[in-house]
């Protein structure tokens, strides 16, 4: 089987073009189209698993193109760590298809969204599979149309369309750089084979200055694509989009192909410490800064965007402090566990009909039993609490922060999981638990005054000066579910991926568990030079455990028990609370500092365009038009003004014959 | 022997005459005669030059023969015109007739 794998992403693929060409006819029905391409897709990826597991890397090319004495090839390669994302892949990908049929069913274009999806599967699977750099990077911007497509579904609501073409604008960026960084690595390699460039790399042939430039360009790509600061500001913008492509995209799958990059070209970045320690400290900061606003976010949304946000930080500083195996391992784990909360996110915003203020909810637990169950393992996962995904990969981060890493990265990292615990036990308190504060109004504005009465617990949010696309009406003109009621369990197709990712979210972390012997970890480093891998003592899990429970338990006195105000912290210190609240504006510093004087310049070259360029064109189409005018008056028809001028043009040439050449005489 | 002068300058004169009335009269079948008024004082230079030219020969007469058919020809397809034209526009008037104007 695993010299088909290349019908993992064809799947998709298939479904994409049966849906480009016929979904009109299929309308909802387009969703069974997907579900079926995906799910075909899946199978074949857990064959080719095991196949991989029990045998060699297998790899496929043909010869694209030749020149010199460099030749491109194209083809498909099945390595542990392709292989372990073709599950995730396709398998998040398949639970956000049966999802959308139910969330996406009112909407007209479904079988446009389908049709997306499958393009992006086809797309994420083809950059996972890819062999060498070059079709990777066709791939990746493959992806970053699907996402730029998709946040921008609902292109009729102006924040959808903004949000779209932030997002694809702020990645380009990161894009120049990994396209540059590929252009000096063939250069200096004349191969784009991961083969030919991990043993130019050993063998000493590039020298150490254009090693660390070509890392730091690469790793820029993957700063762009997995939200890292500083360009992390398009990802909770993103959430414009539908949940569904919030879980699949923003979540699980393309956010974290930067972080695959990185994994993929490990070598490079090993063989430069400047380029490590930058990747680590990105990575921290990241992590850090991303969960400080998750702290105060409302949007439901918003905060898990941040969450990922800070989650792919986590990542990226355990690759940056070596730990190979546990960056990818987080990848794995969080793409199921955070696909679960946003696809109960999704539910949830569903139920209460497409609010997604957290203070407009509450009191869900009773009402939606299957959705809240769920959230909370979800929720526990990430959080890091035994024995869920979540601790097994985070305790191995923490591990090589520490061991890899110096104080200040670990106790960076501690912070964050600390914050982690603590947002995400926010948002499940405020959405589960207590009053249902949405009422019955028909008209869900999150501004609703009545709202802001009504919820007397959210008076620590109540005076802040949100942004605006949060106090927006969030209802999609095309959506109306026709059931203004009390919020109730969604069906079966909704619920079924809440239940298959809760599964793996419990199951997931005990691939790399140490007392199963590490066996995620010898799995993804066999034939592999990436150092040893670090493992914490058993004081450090404890310590993990300990961080969790805290943020946990005070998530539970300010949310639950109302034992700490719940506007302690903001009203201790306002300052930093209106920080948070507004992003640390670097949305505001960005539209300042290159926005602004970006679109200036474009304006001033367009003024000059049009004033000087276009000028000279017009005068000379004006003086052209202006002597054909003053001509043509002479073209008036008359037969004997013109046979008058013909003689008297005849005579003066006899004249000037006369008088010039001398002629007849 | 009349000097060769003498019929160069009727030509000359009739020509002038034709072409007078061609620029100038508003009547079409006038402007028609005037035209074969020029033809005609091409005519008599041609027969002119065959008998008392500098190298007389039949040549001149036989081209004159020619004029006269075109000229004939001519004024039959110009009348022709003419009468579709005024059957058209009802009017044979040339100022009126303006209409290969831009």
């Amino acid at each position: 089987m695993i010299q088909n794998a290349w019908l993992i992403p064809v799947f998709p693929l298939i479904a994409f073009l049966i849906l480009l060409f016929f979904g009109r006819f299929l309308k909802e029905k387009a969703a069974y189209v997907g579900i079926a391409g995906l799910g075909l897709s899946f199978i074949v990826s857990v064959m080719v698993l095991f196949e991989r597991i029990g045998g060699e890397t297998y790899t496929y090319v043909i010869e694209w193109i030749t020149f010199g004495e460099s030749t491109i090839t194209m083809g498909y390669e099945v390595t542990p760590l392709n292989a372990m994302m073709l599950i995730v892949v396709t398998l998040v990908s398949l639970v956000v298809h049966i999802f959308s049929r139910e969330y996406m069913h009112d909407d007209k274009r479904i079988h446009v969204f389908y049709s997306y999806l499958g393009l992006f599967s086809f797309s994420m699977l083809g950059l996972v599979l890819a062999p060498n750099v070059l079709q990777l990077f066709i791939f990746w911007e493959l992806v970053g149309l699907c996402s730029f497509l998709l946040v921008g579904f609902w292109y009729f609501k102006p924040e959808a369309a903004a949000a779209a073409k932030k997002a694809f604008l702020t990645t380009r960026i990161g894009d120049v750089g990994l396209l540059l960084g590929l252009v000096i690595l063939f250069n200096q390699t004349g191969s784009f084979d991961y083969g030919e460039i991990f043993a130019a790399v050993e063998n000493g042939l590039i020298n150490d200055t254009l090693l660390t430039a070509i890392a730091l360009l690469i790793f820029m790509g993957a700063v762009g694509k997995s939200a890292q600061f500083p360009l992390h500001v398009w990802l909770p913008d993103a959430m414009e989009g539908p949940t569904p492509v919030s879980a699949l995209i923003h979540a699980a799958t393309m956010v974290a192909a930067g972080v695959y990059l990185v994994g993929v070209m490990y070598p490079l970045f090993l063989a430069s410490p400047t380029a490590m320690t930058v990747v680590a400290y990105t990575g921290a900061i990241t992590a850090f800064f991303a969960a400080t606003m998750a702290l105060v976010m409302t949007d439901i949304k918003r905060v898990l965007a941040y969450s990922t946000i800070s989650q792919l930080g986590f990542m990226i500083l355990a690759l940056g402090t070596a730990g190979y195996v546990a960056g990818l391992f987080h990848l794995m784990t969080h793409a199921f566990f955070k696909a679960l909360l946003f696809l109960g996110a999704g539910s949830v915003i569903y139920a209460v009909h497409h609010r997604q203020d957290i203070r407009d909810m509450g009191g869900l637990w009773g009402k939606m039993k299957i959705t809240a169950v769920t959230f909370l393992i979800g929720s526990l996962a990430i959080a890091g609490v035994f024995p869920l995904a979540g601790f097994w990969s985070k305790e191995e981060i923490l591990a090589s922060a520490l061991l890899n890493g110096d104080g200040f990265l670990f106790a960076i990292a501690l912070v964050t999981a600390f914050m982690t615990a603590f947002y995400m036990f926010r948002l499940f308190f405020k959405t589960f638990t207590g009053e249902y504060r949405g009422g019955d109004h028909d008209d869900p504005h999150a501004n609703d005054p009545g709202v802001e009465a009504q919820g007397a617990a959210s008076v620590a949010e109540a005076d802040n000066p949100r942004d605006d696309s949060v106090d927006q009406d969030r209802v999609p003109p095309a959506e109306d579910h026709g059931h203004h009621d009390a919020p109730k369990e969604n069906s079966g197709f909704m619920t079924f991926p809440l239940i298959v990712l809760a599964s793996l979210a419990v199951v997931a972390g005990f691939v790399n568990a140490p007392f199963l012997g590490h066996q995620l970890e010898g799995f993804l480093i066999q034939g592999l030079n990436v150092g040893a891998q670090p493992h914490g003592e058993l004081w450090l899990a404890f310590l993990s455990l300990a961080v969790a429970g805290g943020g946990i338990a005070l998530a539970w006195a300010m949310y639950y028990k109302g034992a700490i105000a719940e506007d302690f912290f903001a009203s201790k210190a306002p300052g930093v609370h209106k920080l948070l609240i507004n992003k640390y504006y670097l949305d505001e510093v960005y539209v300042a500092v290159f926005v602004r004087p970006t679109v200036a310049i474009g304006r001033f070259f367009w003024e000059m365009d049009k004033s000087i360029v276009d000028g000279i064109v017009n005068l000379i189409g004006r003086s052209t038009r202006g002597t054909g005018r003053s001509f043509s008056r002479g073209h008036n028809g008359q037969l004997q003004t013109y046979g008058l001028v013909s003689i008297l043009g005849g005579l003066v040439v006899i004249a000037l014959a006369f008088v010039i050449r001398g002629y007849f005489g | 022997m009349v000097p060769i002068s003498l019929f160069l300058s009727l030509a000359a004169i009739l020509f002038c005459i034709g072409l007078y009335g061609v620029l100038t009269r508003r009547h079409l079948v006038i402007v028609l005669a005037s035209i074969e008024l020029m033809l005609n004082s091409v005519n008599i230079n041609l027969v002119a030059f065959s008998a008392i030219g500098p190298f007389a020969n039949i040549s001149g007469q036989v081209f004159t023969l020619f004029v006269i058919t075109v000229a004939a020809a001519e004024a039959a397809v110009g009348l022709a015109i003419l009468i579709a034209l005024y059957r058209n526009r009802n009017s044979i008037d040339v100022i009126k007739h303006d209409l290969l104007r831009w």
